[in-house]
């Protein structure tokens, strides 16, 4: 055995072939970037980040001064983790429930299997010549790519929000910014307003009355509106948003026609529930009693406000996610974000990494269980965590998010044994427990690692590793192992020492 | 007393000292320290990166080697919170971690069991203290550490900002995502710079690795030490002997 070899030992042999960067776990083809190799990228973003941690700081704020201010925070958790878990429990009595409710009110309701049925019922309930549709923020109808499927079909699809207006002009599709980055959005969207770009003063103010003028003059003109839903009310099929700006306040009532696209988690039992999750919503989200703008509604009154009302509703996964014991309560989501306001991962990284709508803590959990984890991408975000644990304690609906992750690591595990060619790291892992379940094995190990690491220290550190052990060495050092290790100094004598 | 003493497998490895101070500290209490050597590691390590089975042998095994023992006290919060927090669920599937004893983080064993903030040390530094996570949020150690430093005789306690922060260890996590890792163990560093500490203590080796690794690479002036190591510094102590450096 030799430094330039590293440790002699098989695993580490193993550790040594794994570290070819760019394979997936077990080799698997490229595909979209796993959330490592995809971070690396975001994380030299400096300006990003520093406006990222800067949001991410008031909104923690804010957030715990909601918290603090509520009488009994804890009782409201409970409350509406209890709502979110008994309404996943009863999904589909709620459901029938829901339909034929909302179809008594006048709604029509649609059920969709994936993202793509989905696409295909809206376009069809828009038909075609749609024209102007002003679509709403909404995280499912980014999940679900709805855009893309209208403007397939030729429809003019519009934003409504003032962040989706900036994710446009900055081309990222995905996720609206939030808060974050302000000098970046402020250029973006005064691009992204027609007719106001040269003349517009950089002043907020200024940039918000003129997206003001703008979102209105796209709500009104739309002859359809688009949005998602926060909750289904099943006892009387209504719909419920929560919003800041107000635009589904308007998008739900000028055009003709309403088009609202809800995950099948989304339905609770009853309006008093609603109530419960509104407000532990509102003190994790912003740290408010209650959300800035609450929209409801439930099927087409005559003569007044949408004359055509429809409710898609979407699977996507969500019932494969509802299988596992575990990882349903990650279904409780009721997107307040106060986990990825408080994730360290998540505030350096941002949402690029997570390649979908749902991203930080919630995202890592909820992503893998809705598209599964064949893909390197899919199966890297579990391991996106350093399990701190600061999501789980501020989940308002009291999903614990770790454990959902830790789940989801053993599964993606599990699947990785089952491939025809073992991935060195399960090798590794393997290895590594068959040489801590014996203790002459583990000294055995021990003393080759001494004995490699003394000829490989300088100055009592080492800087270099062999290997995928060599990652942490990059940026840091280990310490020169020690003259003797803690149990051969019991066995030297320590055991009586001071007696 | 008679205490069974768990040594992680790191601190075993690389960062000895922290259990020799354990055991002189728990001596000096009165206690009488047990040490089964039959011991390796608790499956940690395993349980968080996906590999279940695994741990669930070692944890079994765990449970074995100190079946004798009515208490296990460690230095170090993961691994207790690795037994208090995870061992429940394996042991629906494995029965025999189920016999696992109590196991308490060190300063949850001197506060609660042993009654004491005073532990008699010495350690005339300006010190600076970063919980482990899973002191914080697992094991909710509380204020517990910050009680046992301000007794420490010529102790100064600066205030740490953002200390709830997690250092980026996470066990696999600081390889699987290694700069990510580094981007928030150097925020913590550059905290702890700013702070005035000649010295960063932590609960757990794992952190101290990160920290103390990112500080001896940038040669950033501050040492990181176990707060056992603190805690078992006497004004008597041997030759005055200087908290093992991590560097």
């Amino acid at each position: 055995m030799s430094p330039q070899t590293g440790p002699g030992l098989p695993w580490a042999r193993l550790l040594r072939a794994g570290a070819r960067r760019g394979a997936g776990p077990d080799g698997a083809a490229p595909g979209p970037p796993r959330f490592a190799d995809a971070a690396r990228d975001a994380l030299a973003d400096t300006d990003a980040r520093r406006s990222r941690a800067a949001a991410a700081e008031a909104r923690r704020t804010a957030a715990a001064r909601g918290r603090a201010a509520e009488d009994d925070w804890e009782g409201l958790r409970r409350r509406a983790a209890d709502v979110r878990a008994r309404s996943l429990d009863d999904l589909e009595r709620l459901l029938v429930a829901f339909e034929k409710n909302a179809t008594a009110a006048g709604a029509r309701v649609h059920w969709a299997r994936d993202a793509a049925e989905a696409g295909r019922v809206v376009a069809r309930i828009l038909g075609p010549g749609a024209g102007a549709v002003a679509r709403s923020s909404s995280a499912t109808l980014g999940e679900l790519r709805i855009d893309e499927a209208l403007r397939g079909g030729g429809a003019e699809v519009r934003p409504a929000a003032v962040a989706d207006l900036i994710a446009e002009a900055r081309g990222d599709g995905g996720g609206a910014p939030r808060g974050h980055d302000r000098a970046r959005a402020r250029a973006a969207l005064a691009g992204a307003l027609p007719g106001a770009s040269a003349e517009l003063p950089a002043d907020p103010g200024a940039l918000v009355g003129a997206a003001r003028d703008y979102l209105r003059e796209v709500l009104l003109e739309a002859r359809a509106s688009l949005t998602g839903a926060n909750a289904l009310v099943a006892e009387t099929g209504g719909v419920a948003v929560m919003e800041s700006e107000g635009n589904v306040r308007l998008g739900a009532a000028a055009p003709r026609t309403l088009v609202t696209v809800a995950g099948i988690d989304k339905v609770v039992p009853a309006w008093s529930d609603l109530a419960v999750l509104a407000r532990a919503w509102s003190r994790s989200a912003t740290g408010a009693p209650m959300p800035p703008v609450l929209s409801t509604w439930s099927g087409a009154v005559p003569g007044d406000g949408p004359q055509e009302v429809h409710v898609v509703l979407v699977d996507a996964g969500r019932t494969r996610a509802l299988a596992d014991r575990t990882g349903r309560q990650a279904l409780r989501c009721i997107r307040c974000t106060a986990c990825m306001d408080v994730c360290p991962v998540y505030e350096r990284t941002g949402d690029g990494p997570y390649g979908a709508v749902h991203t930080g803590p919630i995202g890592a959990a909820l992503v893998p269980q809705l598209r599964g984890t064949r893909a390197a991408r899919e199966a890297s975000l579990p391991f996106a965590s350093t399990l701190c644990g600061a999501c789980g304690q501020v989940c308002p609906v009291g999903v614990d998010i770790p454990a959902v992750l830790l789940e989801l690591r053993a599964r993606v595990v599990d699947e990785r044994r089952a491939a025809p060619v073992p991935p060195p790291e399960g090798v590794a892992a393997q290895s590594a427990e068959w040489v801590m379940s014996d203790e002459r094995r583990y000294r055995k190990a021990q003393r080759a690692w001494e004995r490699w690491a003394r000829v490989a220290a300088r100055g009592g550190r080492i800087r270099r590793l062999p290997g995928l052990l060599g990652r942490w060495t990059e940026a840091r050092d280990l310490p020169a192992p020690p003259r003797r290790s803690f149990r051969d100094w019991w066995t030297g004598g320590g055991s009586a020492e001071g007696r | 007393m008679r205490v069974g003493l768990f040594v992680a497998c790191l601190t075993d490895t690389v960062f000895p000292e922290t259990g020799r101070a354990a055991v002189r500290l728990l001596r000096r209490l009165g206690c009488t320290v047990v040490y089964p050597q039959e011991q390796t590691c608790c499956g940690q390590a395993h349980h968080t990166s996906g590999y279940r089975r695994e741990a669930s042998g070692l944890a079994a095994r765990f449970a074995e080697v100190f079946d004798g023992c009515e208490l296990v006290v460690t230095p170090s919060a993961s691994c207790a919170a690795m037994v208090r927090d995870h061992y429940p669920a394996l042991a629906a599937r494995e029965p025999r971690i189920a016999r696992a004893p109590r196991t308490l983080e060190l300063t949850e064993f001197l506060v609660d069991v042993l009654g004491v903030t005073d532990v008699g040390a010495s350690f005339p530094h300006r010190v600076a203290y970063h919980p482990a996570c899973q002191a914080l949020r697992s094991l909710r150690t509380g204020d517990r550490p910050l009680r046992l430093l301000r007794e420490v005789r010529g102790l100064e306690l600066v205030e740490l900002p953002g200390a709830e922060d997690c250092c980026g260890f996470g066990g696999a996590f600081a390889w699987k995502n290694a700069d990510t890792s580094v981007a928030m163990v150097a925020d913590k560093v550059r905290r702890i710079g700013g702070s005035g500490a000649e010295v960063v203590c932590s609960d757990d080796d794992a952190c101290l690795m990160q920290i103390g690794g990112a500080l001896s690479r940038l040669r950033g002036g501050v040492r990181a030490v176990h707060l056992a190591e603190i805690l078992a510094e006497t004004a008597s102590a041997p030759a005055g002997r200087p908290a093992r450096t991590r560097r």
